[in-house]
């Protein structure tokens, strides 16, 4: 187990691993408490379409699949922001014709894509020292907005017709968390993959919102399931020769029986 | 100088006039009810008030100022507090919602980078509020532990700690049970001593026991001064109150007293 932390490759995954965990940590407590679940999962599975055009126009797949998922969640964020009764039609209509567009682009590039699975559902083994600059830049991004916008967040996130009339810009705010889930979505697709970060976003904050008393240290109690989680998906996929990221997502839902087998109150 | 002051206000939703010719004037310090049928206009009257929509006709004066100006003395407290009671979020933070801004002035810069702590003036703000409303030792309780009535208080609390001259309140008690509905229309009522109070409301016994003037409100609006002809409801203890009996009880009364359409008192 230890001698393979020698490898460039397993420090990258354990490294990336740590990252993604603290990003999904913070974004994921503001993805679940503003209800946005299926909206992340929208956006995370619409992606596979931005993996397609990078494939097809043969630039880096986080590029393509970055742009793509920030213009989807620029889309969404204008088709669902106060219109709860009509969303969840779009959300549904933009998930599947985003992996369609995927699916399609691909069969119109010639010759061999490599291993279309990994994007799916991850593959840790292959982050890259350059991933790592853009998963660590993200999460410190993510966490100077959270300190320095804390109060904005909070009301928005509670109260956001409260937060209207205090003059915050609610429409604005609802944008950039939309924003922040599709990038955190694309720094995770290497770690567990588009379809299980949703896993990801969600397990390790349902768990700490149980716990927590408020979304700070909701996000803190989030960030160090997430990092649980993560560390043990990866010891055991290693001891055991499994896929990483749904070892890591197979560990956070066993998380959440075990709490709530626990603390059955809730 | 007149707390709210209305005159020939007209206001439509895509055509349907919702509001016509309304004419309404609160003075300082009053408490007045509105009351009125469902689609009869009350919140679409609140939002106008409040500055949130632009009437088609007429003028809106808030202290003398208009609307969008006055925002800073209007304290608001929303009609169901019943929602995201899973929200980690404590009695303090929702208080803080409501801190004027200039109560962060006593922060020095690199404070500023926590924005999740509170200053000394913020805090003494919220307790001495949360005095006001009975609540000052649940501070660091959930929001989803307190019952009914103790949630709403903190509403009116989280409106408070802006210092509003006028408080604006909609439907308040519809969640509540009689017992707490009582303590929220005494609470109003004692508050009314330092500001004006203008609630929408469907609680007709209290509103007679507790208010100065009634305003019915469909399509146009009547006021009623109860300080001048005070209306005696026999309910037994305990029991509501329908609104059709009261439309009666004043339907009866018409030839008696002067109504005046619009202009209050007599």
């Amino acid at each position: 187990m230890i001698e393979a932390l020698h490898y460039g490759f397993v420090q990258n995954a354990l490294i990336a691993g740590i990252l993604v965990s603290l990003i999904a940590g913070f974004v994921g407590s503001l993805v679940v408490v503003n209800r946005m679940v299926f909206l992340a999962g929208g956006i995370a599975h619409s992606s596979y379409g931005g993996v397609g055009l990078a494939i097809f126009l043969g630039i880096p797949i986080f590029w393509g699949a970055g742009v793509f998922s920030v213009a989807v969640a620029l889309l969404l964020a204008w088709m669902t922001y106060r219109k709860t009764h009509l969303s969840d039609t779009w959300i549904g209509a933009v998930w599947a014709a985003g992996m369609a567009l995927g699916v399609v682009l691909i069969d119109r590039t010639p010759g061999y894509h490599g291993d279309l699975m990994s994007y799916l559902f991850g593959s840790i083994l292959a982050v890259e020292r350059g991933d790592l600059g853009y998963m660590a830049a993200l999460l410190v991004a993510v966490i100077l907005l959270v300190h320095l916008r804390y109060r904005e967040l909070l009301a928005v996130s509670y109260d956001p017709e409260y937060a209207e009339l205090r003059g915050i810009p609610t429409r604005w705010y609802y944008t950039m968390l939309l924003i922040l889930a599709a990038l955190t979505v694309v720094v995770a697709i290497k770690v567990v993959g588009l379809i299980l970060v949703i896993a990801l976003l969600s397990i390790p904050t349902h768990i700490a919102r149980r716990h927590s008393a408020s979304l700070y240290t909701m996000m803190l109690l989030s960030s160090a399931l997430a990092l649980g989680f993560t560390l043990a998906g990866l010891v055991l996929s290693y001891r055991f020769d499994l896929s990483s990221g749904a070892t890591i997502v197979l560990v956070s839902a066993a998380g959440l029986v075990l709490d709530t087998l626990i603390f059955k109150r809730h | 100088m007149k707390a709210i002051s209305v005159h020939g206000l007209r206001f439509s939703y895509d055509r349907e006039p919702v509001l016509h010719d309304v004419d309404l004037e609160v003075d300082e310090h009053e408490f007045v009810a509105v009351i009125g049928p469902n689609g009869g206009g009350k919140s679409t009257l609140l939002r106008l008030i409040m500055g949130q929509l632009r009437p088609d006709a007429g003028e809106i004066a808030i202290f003398g100022a208009p609307p969008r100006r006055a925002r800073d003395r209007i304290g608001y407290v929303p009609q169901n507090t019943n929602v995201n009671l899973q929200f980690p979020i404590r009695i303090l933070d929702v208080v803080m919602m409501g801190n004027p801004r200039k109560h962060r002035e006593a922060t020095r810069w690199w404070e500023r980078l926590f924005s999740m702590r509170y200053n000394d003036v913020e805090l003494r703000c919220a307790r001495t509020t949360l005095e006001k409303v009975g609540l000052e030792c649940a501070l660091d309780r959930r929001i989803g532990e307190l019952s009914g009535g103790q949630r709403q208080r903190v509403m009116i609390a989280r409106a408070l700690c802006a210092h509003p001259r006028l408080l604006i309140l909609d439907e308040p008690t519809s969640s509540l049970d009689a017992e707490g509905q009582k303590q929220i229309y005494s609470l109003l009522r004692e508050l009314s001593r330092d500001l004006t109070v203008l609630v929408v409301s469907h609680d007709l016994s209290a509103v007679t026991e507790y208010a100065d003037k009634v305003v019915y409100l469909n399509r146009t609006a009547y006021t009623h001064d109860l300080r001048a002809n005070p209306i005696h409801l026999h309910t037994p203890e305990g029991e509501h109150f329908c609104e059709i009996e009261l439309m009666q009880e004043l339907a009866a009364k018409t030839c008696e007293c002067e109504h005046h359409r619009g202009k209050g008192g007599t």
